[in-house]
């Protein structure tokens, strides 16, 4: 009788953990059209040759404006590029700590732009660059390091309990994708093949302190530390974005820090004419990100730079990457095949049909 | 710390595992140390508070106690030589002392409550006589008021009153008094226990008994049921009514006033369900504080039915000693000489009926709201006393008394009436609350709900569909419970149900609950009291 | 014992006093009723019942209540 209760007990509890999980998984966000950029993090755990030469850590200036394809075709360069939406510097520096549990790459580029937020901002961009990380100790101290005061510690183990409240607005989108999802990035790039010309900026806003915060120093620091610890050549990179509006007064800051450390520091903006941009054509969305064609051309800029100064072999004629990579290369041609099919068809993008308004500051 | 943190459910579980794991001598220890833990929590100053009534407390008690003692003592040891005036003399002084030690602590303890609860009312009304004379007007002092501030001095009066009354003898250990004061689930919001009640099984060595422990459980998860999917999320819809008066009038004072009935239901009985439940998973016996109030046939049977614990507190405590104390018997006397037998009797029943409901009102919020709702309620069963020949005439007439029909007119009537009553707890001040009272009947349109109006009170759709299927469970409940135990007639069904409704109800609280982002967490309604 | 049995049967006619048991524990009396009673017996019998006296095992039946009643003139 007592040996039955326990058995009952065992499968009562068994029941309610598969039920919760199953809730769990199917009450998340999917983040499969529209936010697409919010399932980055996650992708890069189902990747299954984690072994790259480069890491790119930051937000969008690294996700829109960089292809690790191009870098592959063009010099034999294996990247992935680890952003993720309004990607802070401690995601940055907990997001590679976790990358490094897995692969020893010779080369991590930092975006520097997120130097400019010291505090957290928004609920949905932490869970962005958080929920996809596998539960462990990293990613409760990254959790810890981002929470907006509303949030709490337990919903980044449990995030049922933070999205239980999606129950009356599940759509089939939650349904489909339930068990398993679209890859949407190409090593972490996410593709966009429509053009809004860049027009004129709002001047930029004078600021009261241009000095970055402390707290993103000290991470700056532990990213170095992190990296010079892992025996990994760290590179600080200014996409080119026209907006956010760079400062002259950042930019020193970051030149200062780069040459007091002894770092390589990238800023594509002073060299828009070696890369060969034309905002009339290379952005999607009037000088934010960078579409298809801009991401390529700073892609050829960039890898020759990090080839030259960092020694990269070109692995091209390894017969194993040779054939991951041209699985890859064919899954990236196939979607830019059909996203100028769609704008053909449609005058848009159908995965992206949505104001993208929210996203100006990334 | 509130129930419905996260950080609290961590707590309870590690107070509850530890509980079952230490030497059972130990257990009450272990709780006395985890009520001081848990009221930590909610400001370290507020332990100054709780310590000094504790303390206070103790020592009258201990003081009450031995007076009585040598009394009893004295008496014996001298029973064949003293007269009977000389022991009558006697037993007056000690009757005297121990009178000053009980008015020195009511009055030291109740001083205390009055000063953080009621300075600030106190200050308000006096600088409205000032402005009034042009005269300049006093500040407001930032007192903050200690958690359950309310709930626990009350304990401690009564436990000081019935040392007094020789109903018990004082407890001699001083870590059990703060034990009964600080017990950590009735600590924000009651039930205000008895000692002796309480008592028995508070300090005794419980082993784990796997039937109460999971009725314990069953009933802490009732309650937060009610709490996070009933009483959070109809809140919102309460809160935007009553705090746009100028918006929402006539017919929206009465769904305002159903919604509050029904979140203040389901937010203080379920905050006592959980509170009662942890003491059952503890093994120990919490007195009930409801018993389906709601359903009652008029508005005296309510309040036998609801917050049990503070109504016998106020009868055996204020209404009882003043309605039979000498002066209001010399009042009886001289009122029965002066306006006959008949409405001379009734003279002091309106005396304390009126006093005690003035104090309940008071006890209720600093407010006029609370005093001219308190008093309200004392006219309501007043007048319904006086209508009772009528009623009786009514009925000889008319034979409907237990038909169904009539009882549930009776039901819903009383409901009704204290819902109206409730208008005063929602509003601004007490002139709003009647002009809303007023408006339903001068601006009642059924119109205006047709339009989709109650869609822009901040639930939508699917809130309502919740919130309906949460109600429909809440009544059938209670109708199921009128013939016993609820978890006594689940548990005796075959297993497959029985689990089924428990991860029913556990699912149903951890995604239809109203809490985290998205959701404001509210404090219990009972919370400041 | 006459005179309490008055006083009772004014309140509540339809009770038979002499012989019910259990006058609180059937809510038959209630807090008014029992204010009531302990003025009008204050007038009779010249004695106060005190608050904590009022319990339901006083109150349940007159004979209880005469009890009481006589203990307390005992104790003056």
């Amino acid at each position: 009788m007592r040996k039955k209760k326990i058995i009952s007990f065992v499968i009562l509890i068994l029941v309610i953990v598969t039920l919760a999980l199953l809730l769990q998984k199917l009450l998340m966000p999917k983040y499969m059209t529209k936010i697409v950029e919010g399932a980055l993090i996650a992708e890069y755990y189902d990747e299954k040759n984690k072994n790259h030469d480069v890491i790119f850590i930051g937000d969008c200036e690294v996700y829109e404006n960089l292809s690790p394809i191009t870098l592959w075709e063009e010099y034999g360069i294996t990247s992935y590029i680890r952003g993720s939406a309004q990607q802070l510097i401690w995601h940055s520096y907990y997001i590679l700590e976790d990358t490094l549990k897995y692969e020893k790459p010779d080369v991590v580029v930092f975006s520097v732009l997120s130097m400019m937020y010291d505090t957290p901002q928004k609920e949905a961009y932490n869970r962005m660059s958080i929920d996809g990380l596998p539960l462990s100790l990293t990613k409760m101290k990254l959790a810890k390091a981002s929470m907006l005061p509303e949030e709490d510690l337990i919903t980044y183990i449990f995030p049922l309990l933070r999205f239980h409240s999606r129950w009356n607005e599940l759509s089939e989108e939650d349904f489909k994708y339930w068990f398993k999802k679209d890859q949407i990035a190409h090593n972490g790039y996410l593709m966009r093949v429509d053009v809004k010309p860049a027009s004129s900026f709002p001047k930029p806003r004078k600021l009261a302190d241009y000095k970055f915060g402390d707290i993103c120093y000290e991470y700056l620091d532990k990213i170095v530390k992190l990296c010079k610890d892992n025996d990994i050549e760290l590179v600080l990179l200014k996409a080119p974005s026209l907006y956010p509006h760079w400062y002259e007064e950042w930019d020193s800051q970051i030149v200062d820090y780069a040459e007091k450390n002894g770092l390589l520091y990238i800023n594509m903006l002073n060299h828009l004419d070696e890369i060969g941009l034309d905002f009339n054509t290379d952005t999607y969305d009037a000088g934010l990100h960078l579409n298809l064609s801009g991401a390529e051309k700073s892609s050829v800029f960039l890898g020759r730079i990090l080839q030259t100064e960092f020694n990269l072999s070109d692995k091209r004629q390894d017969k194993y990457l040779k054939a991951v990579w041209k699985e890859k290369a064919d899954a990236y041609y196939e979607m830019e095949a059909d996203q100028y099919r769609e704008l053909e068809e449609y005058g848009y993008l159908l995965k992206f049909n949505m104001k993208r308004s929210e996203e100006n500051n990334q | 710390m509130l129930f419905t943190s996260y950080g609290f459910i961590l707590f309870l579980c590690v107070v509850i595992g530890l509980y079952y794991i230490i030497p059972k001598r130990f257990q009450w220890q272990l709780l006395l140390i985890s009520s001081f833990v848990f009221y930590y929590f909610s400001g370290w100053s507020n332990l100054i508070y709780i310590l000094v009534t504790i303390v206070s407390t103790y020592f009258i008690g201990m003081k009450l106690g031995n007076l009585n003692k040598q009394q009893n003592l004295y008496l014996k040891e001298n029973k064949e030589t003293l007269s009977r005036e000389e022991k009558k003399a006697y037993k007056e002084r000690i009757k005297a002392k121990r009178w000053r030690w009980l008015l020195f602590c009511l009055f030291f303890n109740l001083g205390i409550l009055a000063v953080i609860k009621y300075t600030n009312f106190a200050i308000a009304n006096i600088n409205n006589i000032f402005t009034l004379f042009k005269m300049n007007e006093l500040s407001f002092v930032n007192l903050i008021q200690p958690m359950g501030i309310s709930f626990y001095t009350f304990k401690t009066m009564g436990y000081i009153i019935d040392v007094y009354r020789v109903k018990y003898e004082p407890e001699r250990n001083i870590g059990k008094l703060a034990l009964f004061v600080s017990f950590f689930p009735q600590l924000i919001q009651g039930p205000i226990s008895r000692f002796d009640d309480l008592s028995l099984s508070l300090f005794k060595e419980h082993d784990f008994n796997a039937k109460s422990f999971s009725f314990g459980f069953q009933r802490v998860l009732w309650g937060y049921f009610k709490k996070l999917v009933i009483a959070d999320r109809i809140v919102v819809a309460v809160l935007e009514i009553t705090r746009n008066p100028e918006t929402y009038d006539g017919i929206f004072v009465l769904v305002g006033m159903v919604f509050y009935a029904i979140q203040l239901y389901a937010d203080f009985t379920g905050g006592i369900d959980i509170t009662i439940g942890i003491a059952q998973m503890l093994g120990i016996e919490v007195k009930e504080n409801f018993n389906r109030p709601y359903f009652s046939k008029s508005i005296v049977e309510y309040w036998r039915r609801w917050h049990i614990t503070m109504g016998t507190w106020f009868r055996d405590y204020i209404f009882y000693p003043l309605s039979v104390c000498k002066p209001m018997l010399n009042i009886s006397k001289s009122s029965r000489k002066r306006f006959g037998e008949q409405i001379g009797k009734k003279v002091p029943v309106y005396l304390s009926t009126m006093t005690v409901w003035f104090t309940t009102g008071l006890w209720h919020g600093a407010s006029w709201n609370f005093v001219v709702w308190g008093l309200l309620n004392g006219f309501v069963i007043l007048v319904s006393q006086e209508f009772e020949p009528l009623y009786a005439k009514f009925h000889q007439r008319f034979n409907v008394r237990d038909t169904f029909g009539f009882r549930l007119f009776q039901v819903i009537r009383t409901f009704l009436l204290m819902s109206s009553l409730r208008i005063l707890d929602c509003y601004r001040d007490v002139g709003i609350s009647f002009r809303m009272f007023g408006s339903m009947f001068t601006k009642f349109n059924i119109n205006e709900m047709l339009t989709g109006s109650l869609l822009k009170l901040g639930l939508d759709i699917s809130d309502y569909i919740v919130l309906l299927i949460g109600v429909i469970v809440l009544i059938s409940i209670s109708l199921i419970q009128r013939s016993g135990s609820v978890r006594e007639k689940i548990s005796g069904k075959p297993a497959i149900i029985r689990y089924t409704v428990y991860v029913l109800l556990l699912f149903s609280i951890v995604i239809f609950g109203a809490y985290g982002i998205g959701f404001d967490s509210n404090q219990f309604i009972y919370n400041q009291f | 014992m006459k005179a309490l049995l008055e006083i009772l049967e004014e309140l509540h006619p339809e009770i038979d006093f002499e012989t019910h048991k259990s006058l609180i524990d059937d809510k038959i009396l209630d807090s008014f009723d029992i204010i009531t009673i302990i003025a009008e017996v204050n007038d009779e019998y010249d004695v106060a019942i005190p608050a904590h006296e009022i319990t339901p095992e006083n109150f349940n039946s007159a004979s209880a209540l005469y009890e009481l009643i006589e203990r307390l003139m005992d104790e003056d």
